[in-house]
């Protein structure tokens, strides 16, 4: 713990506008450590991995690399260094193949004639290294690929050697679209890549993630390092509580019945039939990309006209990817709630600006949206926050039926506390749910559970047979 | 596992085989067609047509749409029956400075964040007044050594047919295969990422309109060797006529999503259908419509291919 710091930031300051994003950060990156950066959404962990990845200057603050202070620090000169990092957001260009991509993540060093067969070589050395048995071909088009392998193509990038190798490695929720087998690959190979001499920076809300993988934890919040300390002095119960959320046992209440009115049927051409009833919360599980986000497109499809919107919306939808399908970016965030539901608001044709205020109102303190102003551009939320207005947008709608695509990726263990409730009170008041989520906690608050393997149903749980072994169980040929 | 055809080649076979069915439908009717001389006639103008329309490829593939294009290569066409003829180095050095122009306004339209569409209509209107200015009455020369290319008579196809191959190749060496046509695309595909990775979107951009002037400039010379003279509208349907060779060579308007042997294509079927409408005794008042007809017809039958590719995509 001695050695220079490959990298180091003492007190970083940013603002942006009203809002204090860092509060006089100092961290330090050494040699063979992971650092597991945890924190609410808000709480400043995308802002200082975009300060350490050169993409935002602090308004206070120095970077210095191998110990000498810098004077100029951009995304280059991280790229020169060995660092890499892997975003939230994919943040591949779809229309390229992998190789292409891999071209483009190399910028000086991959050039010239036969750039390709060097670039696949490169791209599938990492992608063998890290995720064994990947089966991603690098001639793929990225559009092409499956969420999953394009998160795993963005990560094996991070980790590729094309002249400058790899030294410090930000992983912003790598975990968030892969599976448990795949999350595990990449974690055995985080550690490995930590004893070889690299360090990585992991930011994850799945906590077991950084327990198990981390060398020392930094907990932030509000702008600050709340507490930073070796990774076996904590605990789940600590972390949680060092983020300043409480964790809360989730009582399942079995709402809806077998013998209440069914709302939404869809037959699949294989297994199971689907079938959910009025104030039922119904959840998708399985392995990631085994047909769950295909079920819930599926029932969309058939529960709502293609021509013409109807009077009375029968389903509405909450997306997982927001930057894809969810946010208007442009627009406010009051407007990007009300979208749905523009026709309650509407008389004669015409918005009705106090009834949209005030409906905007009594969401951002219904589900806490954290803003000053309602007026403000969708981005200036967090990512959490973010969600909570797609989820706003939804539930301000009288459609009877919410389908959720993965809806809390990426969301703090709060948000979350607070969003579930709300769904069990709606739930109670009769409206269905149908939660597609990748986290298997989420399951175990359903009244009832589809087991989702190679795109049909296998397996229907409910009340107490919902467990994480029989989910498990379903979701693993052969293993039932 | 069953092999599959790539979802690229199942785009390129949608243009490909509407530029067959044309084809044929032609040599039917007309029969003499099917000779050196008939061809000759009937892709006479593809290279200039194929070359507006890569030209505007180009700049469709950063997500950006020229509507400049057909009143630049008409300024181009009147520098090259004039100066060009006349004073060959002013006319190069001219038409050098054009081709800077775009790249200029390639990095304006990156760094201000302009939308591309307000800023070449605007430019639309410039090129056309230059036209004017250039050559204030039809007329002047093609200079010898373009008609000399373009009166070419190559022994196995015609200079149409040889002279789209080879641009439509050198193209897709340019803009598919090589670093520099990543770079461009992946502007398209996405921005962010590309200057993450340390790349200068600005300079990219820039690259990219300076390439897109570098084909309309080679479209406007070819053009005039072909008519043997210019005046300031020679050009203008090719606007519309290279957005739509674009599309229905398989290119989208955003996502940098395009095909260089595509687009050549998608241009020789728009320009086929025009023979073909004439052939089948379609008035000229309702060439226009039954040419847009011609194009609605194969781009549904594109989101039909769409819809096998996600399929494919899923299975």
């Amino acid at each position: 713990m001695t050695a220079t710091p490959l990298l180091s930031v003492t007190d970083a300051r940013v603002r942006f506008g009203e809002v204090r994003a860092l509060d006089g950060v100092t961290l330090a990156i050494r040699q063979g450590e992971c650092i597991g950066l945890v924190g609410h959404n808000g709480a400043g962990k995308s802002t200082i991995v975009n300060v350490i990845n050169g993409g935002l200057t602090p308004q206070e603050g120095q970077i210095a690399a191998d110990g000498a202070p810098l004077m100029h620090w951009s995304v280059t000169e991280a790229r020169a260094r060995g660092l890499r990092c892997v975003f939230q957001e994919l943040s591949l260009c779809p229309n390229l193949t992998v190789t292409e991509n891999t071209r483009l993540m190399h910028r000086g060093s991959l050039g010239g004639w036969g750039w390709r067969g060097r670039a696949r070589a490169v791209i599938s050395a990492a992608l063998d290294t890290v995720f064994p048995g990947h089966g991603i071909n690098p001639a793929a088009t990225v559009g092409a690929l499956s969420i999953a392998q394009r998160q795993m193509v963005e990560i094996a990038m991070a980790f590729s050697d094309a002249g400058i190798a790899p030294r410090v490695v930000i992983l912003d929720e790598p975990t968030s679209s892969l599976d448990a087998g795949l999350a595990a690959q990449l974690l055995d190979h985080v550690r490995r890549f930590v004893g070889q001499g690299g360090a990585v920076i992991l930011v994850s809300h799945i906590l077991g993630e950084i327990l198990n993988t981390a060398t020392r934890i930094v907990v932030m919040k509000d702008g600050r390092i709340a507490a930073e300390r070796p990774a076996r002095a904590f605990d789940t119960a600590g972390l949680v509580a060092a983020m300043g959320s409480t964790a809360k046992a989730q009582a399942r209440g079995t709402q809806g019945g077998r013998d209440a009115a069914e709302v939404l049927r869809l037959t699949l051409p294989r297994g199971l039939p689907f079938v959910a009833r009025k104030g039922e919360v119904i959840g998708l599980a399985g392995l990631g990309g085994h047909g769950q986000t295909e079920a819930l497109v599926a029932l969309f499809e058939a529960a709502s006209p293609a021509w013409w919107p109807a009077r009375d919306p029968a389903v509405t939808f909450v997306a997982g990817d927001r930057r894809l399908n969810g946010t208007f970016d442009l627009w406010s965030i009051l407007r990007n709630m009300s979208v749905a539901s523009l026709p309650d608001l509407a008389r004669r044709g015409l918005v009705q600006a106090g009834a949209e205020a005030a409906r905007g109102a009594e969401w951002k303190d219904r589900i806490g949206i954290r803003t000053p102003d309602m007026g403000l551009s969708i981005l200036s939320l967090s990512g959490g926050n973010q969600q909570k207005v797609l989820f706003a947008r939804a539930l301000s709608t009288r459609a009877p039926v919410v389908l959720m695509d993965d809806p809390m990726r990426g969301v703090d263990i709060g948000t979350k506390q607070e969003v579930y409730d709300i769904i069990r009170a709606e739930a109670a008041g009769g409206r269905t749910f149908v939660w597609y989520s990748t986290e298997m906690d989420e399951m175990t608050l359903c009244d009832r559970v589809y087991v989702f393997r190679d795109g049909i149903i296998a397996a229907d749980l409910s009340g107490d047979a919902i467990s994480e072994h029989a989910i498990l169980a379903a979701s693993f040929a052969g293993a039932a | 596992m069953r092999w599959r055809p790539s979802p690229e080649a199942l785009r390129l076979a949608l243009p490909v085989m509407a530029l067959a069915a044309l084809l044929v439908s032609v040599f039917v009717m007309r029969p003499n067609v099917m000779g050196y001389n008939g061809l000759h006639l009937l892709f006479k103008l593809g290279i200039p047509i194929a070359l507006a329309t890569l030209a505007q490829m180009v700049i469709m593939s950063v997500n950006d749409l020229d509507l400049s294009m057909g009143s630049f290569v008409s300024f181009v066409a009147c520098v090259t029956a004039t100066w060009l003829v006349d004073a060959p180095l002013i006319g190069a050095l001219m038409l050098a400075g054009a081709i800077a122009v775009y790249a200029a306004l390639g990095m304006v339209i990156a760094a201000r964040g302009l939308p591309s569409i307000v800023v070449t209509l605007g430019m639309s209107f410039v090129w056309a007044g230059l036209a004017v200015l250039v050559l204030p009455t039809p007329g002047g020369t093609a200079p010898g050594w373009v008609a000399a290319v373009m009166g070419a008579r190559p022994a196995l196809m015609p200079v149409g047919i040889a002279g789209s191959i080879l641009i439509a190749v050198l193209a897709h060496l340019l803009i598919m295969r090589s670093s520099f046509g990543v770079l461009i695309r992946g502007v398209g595909g996405n921005e962010r990422s590309v200057s993450r990775a340390g790349w200068s979107v600005l300079l990219a951009r820039g690259a990219a309109y300076a390439t897109a002037a570098t084909f309309a400039v080679a479209s406007g010379i070819t053009l005039v060797g072909l008519m043997t003279s210019a005046d300031a509208n020679i050009a203008l349907r090719y606007t519309l006529l290279s957005i739509a060779g674009v599309i229905l060579g398989g290119g989208e308007f955003t996502g940098g999503r395009v095909s260089a042997i595509g687009a050549v294509v998608g241009a020789l079927t728009l320009l086929l259908a025009g023979s073909f409408l004439t052939f089948l005794n379609v008035p000229p008042d309702w060439q226009i419509g039954a040419q847009g007809m011609i194009l609605i017809l194969i781009l549904a039958l594109r989101l039909l291919l769409v819809r096998l590719e996600r399929r494919g995509a899923r299975a």
